[in-house]
C-alpha cells in the first residue's frame, strides 16, 4: 500500500512541470518499483485523505513563491528529487492523458484505482438521414476546450456546470456562423464514457452536421474509430460486462466493416490521386535516404530546389484532392444504388420517377442508356446515389458493348441493388443471370409493368429469389413507389444496409489526414527555405507521405527499403 | 567421452564482435564468464572490410559505448582513418567511420579480455548444449569438456555450417578459411530452433604495393579530432593513411558479363539469400546494366601489412576470373592478389524465436546475438552482443532484463525489428528504419544511455560523475540562453549584417536568436559569452537543441503515442489462439512473436487495427 502512494506521488510530482497529466494502468504500474520511498509525510497523508484528487485539486494551493506547484510537493523535497525523476522519466514516461485517482474499497483492502484518459475523440452519434437534429458527440479530457474553441454563446463552456445545456452556434475559424446548436456539457465521471463529453445538438442534415463534425476535428479532436465510444466506456469501467465478447464482436464488426467501405472508396478517384502523389514523395523520399545511408556513393545529391519543386506539386496536388472531396460532395456520397434489369425494362423510368425530373433519355428503343447516369436523392432521410445502368444483355454494339461492361462495374461496387424484372414477360436468360451476379447482395427486387398483363412466373421467381424482397409496381401509372420507398428504408433502418454512415465518416477522416498531409508538405518547404538541414526535412515528407498512406491504408517502411535498393545501385 | 571442465556464470560461445561485447559486458558486471572461440587468432576478427562506423553503424558504435561496451574504444586505439559523414545533412545523420588497423584491432581486443577480471578466454569448439528440463545449462566442446553455465550466448557468426564458394569450388568452411562449427547446427536443429540459410559475401585483397596510386583519387582523412568514445581523449590526426578512390569502366563489365555462367550467383550454386544493400559487383553489373562505372574503393587493412581492401568489387566469380576483373580497373592493371573474394553461405537463427532481451523463447537460459541472428555487419553484432551479455548477467543475478525501445537507441530499432518483424535477407541497420531518427543522435548517445550503462553497472563514478556535470551544464546553458537578452547593439547589428541575418529591431533572448538559421553558437559566445566557458561538446549539445527544438518536440509527440502503447504490456504467456475475435492471421503471427506489449504487437506484420482493439478489450477484461 505503501508502495503505490509512494509511486503517485512521484507521478504527481513530475508532472508539476506542464499538467497532472499522465496514465498509468491500475494494476500495471509501469516501470516497477518506486525508486526512493517518500519521505515528505504531508504527502502521504494528503494522498490518503483526498478522496479524489485531480488536477485542480492537486494545483489548488499557491506556494508563496506564486509559481505553480502542486500542493503536495514543496519546500525542499524538490530540489532533492528533481534530479533522480527528471532521469527516470525523461525517456519513458511522456504521456498526454490525465488521470484520476479515487480510491475505492476493495476486499477490505484500500487500493488506488487510475483512470486511463485517451486522446478526445468525436464522432456523429445520431443515426443518419435527415433527422430533425443530429448530435456530435466528443468524449475525452479536451473535450470541453476543444469545443470552446469553436463554440460562441453567452459563457464559455469550461465555466459552465456539468450536465447543463447552452444555446449558441457553432463558428469557422474566421468567425462564419455554421450552425445554430444547444450543446451539453457532461463532466467525467459521470458519462458515458466516464470522461468529459460535450455533445452537439445542431440540425439534422448532412451537410450541416458533417460541416460541424469538421470543425470539431479541426479544433484538435480526432476522428472516433467505430465502436470506441463503447470501448472507451468498457475500458473504463463504465459497461459491466461479464464477458468482453459482445465489446470484441461490436468492434470487430464495425472496424471490419468500416476497412472495407474505406478501401471501396479508395479503390476510386481518391485513390488514384493519392497514388500517384505518394509515389513522387516516395521517389523524393528515397532519394534523400541513400544521400544519407550510402553518403560516399555516386549518387546525385537532392537539391532544395528540386525539394521546394516537388513540395509545391505535392501541395496542389492535395489541394486539389481537398477541393473536390469536400462537403458538397460528402453528402452526395450516399448509398450507392444500382438500379439493373434487362434493356427497356424501365430504369431509366423509376430513376426519374424517383428523382422526379427527366435527366436519362427515356425512349422505348432498347439500348438507349448507354452510359451511366448517376443522381442522388433522399429517400426516408436515407441519401441515396442513384445509378442508372446501360441495360444488361447481349449485344454486339461495340459502344453498348462498353456500357454493358460499365453497368456490370457499378453492380460490383453497388452497396444496394435494385434488379428490374418485367411483369409482361416470362423470366429470361438474362433475367436469370442478372439473379445470380446479385446473389448474396443487398439487393430488391422490382417487378415493373404491372399494369399490363401478367406474364411472369412468379412461382418460378420466389424459388429462385427467395431472400430478396419483392416490390411490385407500375412505374408509368405511378403505382407503388411508395411500397419501395418502404423496403429501402426497411434494409436500411434494420441496419442490413450498413456501409452508408461509414461512408461519409471515413469522408471525414480522409479530408482530416489530406489537411494533415498538406500541412506537413508546408512545413517541408518551409524548411527548406529556412535552410535547416535535410534529415528535419526528410522527416516532414516522410510524415506527409505516411498521412497519405493511411488513407489508402498502405504499411510503410518496407516501401521505402524496397525503392531505396532497387531504384539505386549501392553496396560494397 | 565428456569430462567436467568447469562451473560458470555466464558461457559465451564465438569471441567475434558479439562474443567480446557480451562477454566482456558479463564479466564486468561480475560473473564468472568464459569466452570460447575456434581459434584464439580470431578474436574480434573482421573478415570483409576493413571499416567501422557509418550512418546507423556508427551511431550503434556510440551507443555501445553510452552503454559501457567496448567496441568505441577499441576503433580509438587502433584507427588508420578517421571521417564524419553526412556534416551537410544535419545533426541526426552525422556519422563517423573510422578505418582500421584490422590486426591491431583484434590484438587491442584480446588484450582488453586476457586482462578483464572473472573473465576466461578458450579455444575450442562448442558442438552441443546441456539443455536440462528445456534449461540450457552449459556446453559440451568437441574434446568432450562439459562447461556448465546458468546462461549460455551463442554467438557464433557465420560459422555455423558455413561454405565458401569461389566460382565453381565450394567447401565447408567458417570465414577467411577458419574452420565451420558444423554439429552445433545441426544440434540446434534437433532442439527444435528454427534455422534460415543467409549468404554474404566480400572482395578479394591486393598487395598494396602493386597499384598505380597516381590514376586514382585521394580520399584522406578528416583535419580534426574525432573519436567514437565519449571516454577518448588522445587524437591521431597526423598519422592517418587514405583510402583511395577509383572505378569499374566497360573493360571491367565486359569481363564479367562475359562470364557470368561461372558466376555462382546465377549458376544456383548459391542458395542463400544475400543481402540487397552489400550485392557482389556481378549482382550490380546484371541490375543496374545502364550505370557506366561502379566506385572502387581501395582500403588499406593495416600499418603493419601492405594488404589493401577492394571495396566495391565483392564477388564469388573464379579466381581467375576476380584477377580479370581487378586488372581491368584503372590503377589496378598490374595488380598482384593476396586473397581472393568468396562468397560465404551460413545457418542463422530466425530471429522471432527471440524474446526482446535476445533469450530463446523456447529455451531459457540460451542467448544468441550477432550475425547468428540474420543480422549483418560489425556494429550490429557488437550492440546485440553487448545487450545479450548484460541480460545473460541479469539473468544469473536474478534481475530485469534490459530492453531499449525504438526512441532510445539504434539498437533498440535493431533488436525491435529482429524480434518483432524477422528478416528475410542478412539484416543491416540504416538511419531510414530508425522513426524516431532525430532523438537518435551521433552526439546524443551519452545523453540517452550513459544513465542505463551506470545503472548496468557497466560506467563507473568517474565517468558518470564527468556525465551527470555535463548535462547539468549543457541545462544550465540552455536556461541562460533563455533568460539573457540582447539589445540591437552595434556588434550584433554588425554580425547579424556579416553573415547574412536580419538585423535586430527589439532585443530578443539569446535563446531565439540562435534559433536562427544563420547564428551559430560560436556567434552567441562572442556576443554574449556564457559566465564560465562552455565545453565544446556542451556547446555542440545546446547549439542542436535550440536550433533543432521545434523538429525534436515533433518527434517527441510522436514518441509520446508510441510510449503509449509500448506501456501496455502484454503476458508472455497469453493463448492468442484461442483469443475470441482476433483474425487467424493475427493469431498465428501473435503466438509467433509473444510481443511484450501493445505497441509491439501492432508493429507484426498482419496485425491490424481491428486486432489490437481486440487485444486491448480482451486485457481490460482480464483485470476486471
Amino acid at each position: 500500500m505503501k508502495q503505490r502512494y509512494d509511486l503517485i506521488y512521484k507521478y504527481v510530482y513530475f508532472y508539476r512541470f506542464n499538467y497532472v497529466e499522465t496514465y498509468f494502468e491500475s494494476n500495471q504500474l509501469p516501470f516497477c518499483e518506486p525508486i526512493q520511498s517518500v519521505t515528505d509525510w504531508r504527502a502521504k497523508k494528503s494522498l490518503q485523505q483526498s478522496h479524489f484528487l485531480s488536477y485542480p485539486d492537486v494545483l489548488k494551493a499557491r506556494p508563496k513563491g506564486g509559481k505553480r506547484q502542486s500542493n503536495l510537493i514543496v519546500g525542499e523535497e524538490l530540489a532533492r528529487f528533481d534530479l533522480q525523476i527528471r532521469l527516470f522519466f525523461f525517456m519513458n514516461f511522456l504521456s498526454s492523458m490525465v488521470f484520476y485517482i479515487f480510491r475505492k474499497r476493495f476486499n477490505n483492502r484500500q487500493f488506488c484505482v487510475v483512470k486511463i484518459m485517451f486522446d478526445t475523440i468525436a464522432a456523429i452519434a445520431t443515426p443518419p438521414g435527415e433527422g430533425g437534429i443530429a448530435i456530435i458527440r466528443i468524449s475525452g479530457s479536451q473535450a470541453i476546450h476543444i469545443v470552446d474553441k469553436i463554440y460562441k454563446g453567452n459563457l464559455k463552456l469550461s465555466t459552465v456546470d456539468s450536465h447543463t445545456i447552452h444555446y449558441g452556434h457553432i463558428v469557422n475559424n474566421v468567425g462564419e456562423v455554421i450552425d445554430e446548436v444547444m450543446v451539453t456539457v457532461m463532466k467525467s465521471p459521470r458519462t458515458f464514457t466516464r470522461e468529459d463529453v460535450v455533445e452537439v445538438n445542431c440540425h439534422g442534415g448532412l451537410v450541416s452536421v458533417q460541416r460541424v463534425l469538421e470543425e470539431v476535428l479541426c479544433a484538435g479532436a480526432r476522428l472516433a474509430e467505430p465502436g470506441e465510444f463503447t470501448k472507451r466506456a468498457f475500458l473504463n469501467g463504465r459497461i459491466d460486462l461479464s464477458q468482453a465478447e459482445a465489446v470484441i464482436d461490436l468492434i470487430r464488426a464495425k472496424t471490419d466493416r468500416a476497412m472495407k467501405v474505406a478501401m471501396g472508396q479508395v479503390q476510386g478517384k481518391l485513390s488514384g490521386g493519392i497514388e500517384k502523389i505518394r509515389n513522387e514523395l516516395l521517389q523524393l523520399i528515397a532519394h534523400i535516404e541513400v544521400n544519407i545511408d550510402y553518403p560516399e556513393h555516386d549518387v546525385e545529391e537532392v537539391t532544395r530546389s528540386l525539394i521546394i519543386e516537388k513540395g509545391d506539386w505535392i501541395k496542389d496536388e492535395i489541394t486539389l484532392l481537398l477541393r473536390n472531396s469536400h462537403q458538397g460532395k460528402i453528402m452526395r456520397e450516399g448509398l450507392s444504388t444500382a438500379i439493373v434489369g434487362r434493356p427497356n425494362v424501365g430504369k431509366s423510368s423509376l430513376l426519374n420517377t424517383l428523382i422526379q425530373e427527366s435527366k436519362a433519355i427515356v425512349t422505348d428503343i432498347p439500348g438507349t442508356t448507354r452510359d451511366i447516369i448517376e443522381e442522388y436523392v433522399n429517400v426516408r432521410g436515407i441519401p441515396l446515389r442513384l445509378i442508372d445502368t446501360a441495360g444488361i444483355r447481349h449485344t454486339e454494339d461495340v459502344v453498348e458493348k462498353i456500357g454493358v461492361k460499365k453497368s456490370r462495374e457499378v453492380l460490383d461496387q453497388a452497396d444496394l441493388i435494385l434488379l428490374l424484372l418485367n411483369n409482361a414477360e416470362p423470366l429470361t436468360e438474362e433475367d436469370m443471370e442478372l439473379l445470380e451476379t446479385i446473389r448474396n447482395r443487398k439487393g430488391i427486387i422490382v417487378i415493373n409493368k404491372m399494369d399490363l398483363p401478367q406474364k411472369l412466373d412468379m412461382t418460378q421467381l420466389n424459388n429462385v429469389a427467395e431472400e430478396f424482397p419483392l416490390v411490385t409496381m407500375s412505374i408509368k401509372n405511378e403505382k407503388g413507389i411508395e411500397v419501395l420507398e418502404e423496403a429501402i428504408a426497411k434494409l436500411f433502418f434494420e441496419g442490413q444496409l450498413q456501409s452508408d454512415d461509414l461512408t461519409y465518416v471515413s469522408n471525414a477522416r480522409h479530408i482530416q489526414l489530406l489537411k494533415e498531409a498538406k500541412g506537413s508538405i508546408e512545413e517541408a518547404s518551409e524548411s527548406c527555405d529556412h535552410g535547416l538541414p535535410v534529415d528535419m526535412i526528410a522527416f516532414d515528407l516522410r510524415r506527409c507521405w505516411e498521412l497519405l498512406g493511411e488513407i489508402t491504408g498502405e504499411t510503410v517502411s518496407e516501401d521505402l527499403l524496397d525503392q531505396i535498393f532497387s531504384r539505386f545501385c549501392l553496396g560494397k | 567421452m565428456g569430462y567436467h571442465a568447469g562451473e560458470f556464470d555466464v558461457i559465451i560461445v564465438g569471441a567475434g564482435h558479439a562474443g567480446c561485447e557480451a562477454a566482456l559486458a558479463s564479466a564486468r558486471m561480475g560473473c564468472s564468464t568464459l569466452l570460447l572461440t575456434i581459434s584464439l587468432d580470431s578474436v574480434a576478427f573482421m573478415p570483409c572490410n576493413p571499416s567501422i562506423g557509418g550512418p546507423a553503424k556508427g551511431h550503434v558504435v556510440r551507443e555501445i559505448d553510452a552503454l559501457g561496451g567496448e567496441m568505441a574504444k577499441n576503433i580509438d586505439k587502433t584507427y588508420i582513418q578517421m571521417r564524419m559523414l553526412n556534416t551537410g545533412k544535419g545533426p541526426a545523420v552525422h556519422a563517423l567511420r573510422a578505418q582500421a588497423d584490422k590486426v591491431l584491432y583484434q590484438n587491442t581486443m584480446r588484450q582488453t579480455i586476457e586482462s578483464t577480471d572473472n573473465l576466461v578466454l578458450r579455444q575450442s569448439i562448442a558442438d552441443q548444449l546441456i539443455i536440462e528440463n528445456g534449461i540450457c545449462k552449459g556446453v559440451i566442446t568437441h574434446t568432450g569438456a562439459e562447461y556448465r553455465g546458468k546462461a549460455v550466448v551463442l554467438t557464433t557468426g557465420t560459422y555455423l555450417r558455413g561454405k565458401i564458394i569461389i566460382g565453381d569450388l565450394q567447401y565447408e568452411s567458417g570465414p577467411n578459411n577458419m574452420k565451420p562449427s558444423v554439429k552445433l547446427s545441426h544440434h540446434l536443429k534437433e532442439l527444435g530452433l528454427e534455422l534460415v540459410r543467409f549468404k554474404t559475401g566480400t572482395p578479394p585483397r591486393v598487395y598494396g604495393s602493386t597499384i598505380d596510386y597516381d590514376k586514382t583519387e585521394i580520399q584522406p582523412g578528416d583535419q580534426a579530432p574525432r573519436a567514437f568514445s565519449f571516454e577518448t581523449t588522445e587524437y591521431n590526426i597526423d598519422e592517418q593513411l587514405p583510402c583511395w578512390l577509383t572505378y569499374t569502366n566497360e573493360e571491367t563489365h565486359q569481363v564479367i558479363n562475359s562470364n557470368l555462367h561461372r558466376a555462382p550467383m546465377f549458376s544456383g550454386v548459391i542458395e542463400g539469400t544475400g543481402p540487397r544493400y552489400c550485392p557482389s559487383i556481378e549482382d550490380k553489373i546484371v541490375r543496374f546494366s545502364d550505370k557506366p562505372r561502379h566506385q572502387i574503393f581501395l582500403e588499406p587493412e593495416g600499418r603493419s601489412t601492405d594488404e589493401v581492401y577492394v571495396q566495391g568489387l565483392s564477388t564469388s566469380m573464379p579466381e581467375e576470373v576476380q584477377i580479370k576483373i581487378l586488372r581491368s580497373v584503372k590503377g589496378l592493371e598490374k595488380v598482384v592478389m593476396m586473397r581472393p573474394g568468396y562468397a560465404i553461405e551460413y545457418d542463422a537463427v530466425v530471429p522471432t524465436q527471440l524474446w526482446p532481451n535476445l533469450e530463446m523463447k523456447n529455451i531459457p537460459g540460451l542467448f544468441t546475438a550477432g550475425q547468428l541472428n540474420g543480422t549483418s555487419g560489425y556494429e550490429e553484432a557488437a550492440g546485440q552482443g553487448l545487450l545479450a551479455g548484460i541480460n545473460a548477467a541479469r539473468k544469473v543475478q536474478g534481475k530485469e532484463s534490459l530492453i531499449l525501445d525504438r526512441s532510445q537507441a539504434y539498437l533498440g530499432v535493431l533488436i525491435d525489428d529482429l524480434v518483432t518483424k524477422g528478416t528475410n535477407e542478412p539484416y543491416r541497420l540504416l538511419t531510414s528504419r530508425a522513426e524516431y531518427r532525430l532523438l537518435l543522435r551521433h552526439d546524443n548517445a551519452d545523453l540517452r544511455l550513459t544513465d542505463i550503462g551506470y545503472e548496468m553497472g557497466l560506467i563507473n563514478e568517474e565517468r558518470y560523475q564527468k556525465f551527470i556535470a555535463k548535462r547539468n551544464s549543457i541545462e544550465i546553458e540552455k536556461e541562460r540562453l533563455k533568460s539573457e537578452k540582447i539589445g540591437p547593439r552595434t556588434d550584433v547589428q554588425d554580425l547579424l549584417r556579416n553573415v547574412g541575418s536580419k538585423e535586430l529591431d527589439n532585443a530578443v533572448d539569446l535563446f531565439t536568436l540562435l534559433k536562427r538559421p544563420e547564428v551559430t553558437y560560436k556567434h552567441i559566445e562572442q556576443l554574449a559569452p556564457a559566465p564560465v566557458k562552455v565545453s565544446e561538446e556542451v556547446a555542440e549539445q545546446v547549439e542542436i537543441q535550440v536550433k533543432y527544438e521545434g523538429y525534436i518536440r515533433k518527434q517527441m509527440q510522436d514518441v509520446e503515442r508510441l510510449k503509449k502503447m509500448e506501456k501496455k504490456r502484454l503476458p508472455m504467456d497469453l493463448d492468442y489462439l484461442n483469443i475470441h475475435g482476433l483474425a487467424k492471421e493475427a493469431r498465428q503471427k501473435l503466438d509467433q512473436v509473444k510481443p511484450l506489449s501493445i505497441g509491439q504487437a501492432s508493429r507484426i506484420s498482419g496485425v491490424t487495427p481491428a486486432d489490437i482493439s481486440v487485444l486491448l478489450v480482451f486485457l481490460a477484461d482480464k483485470k476486471g
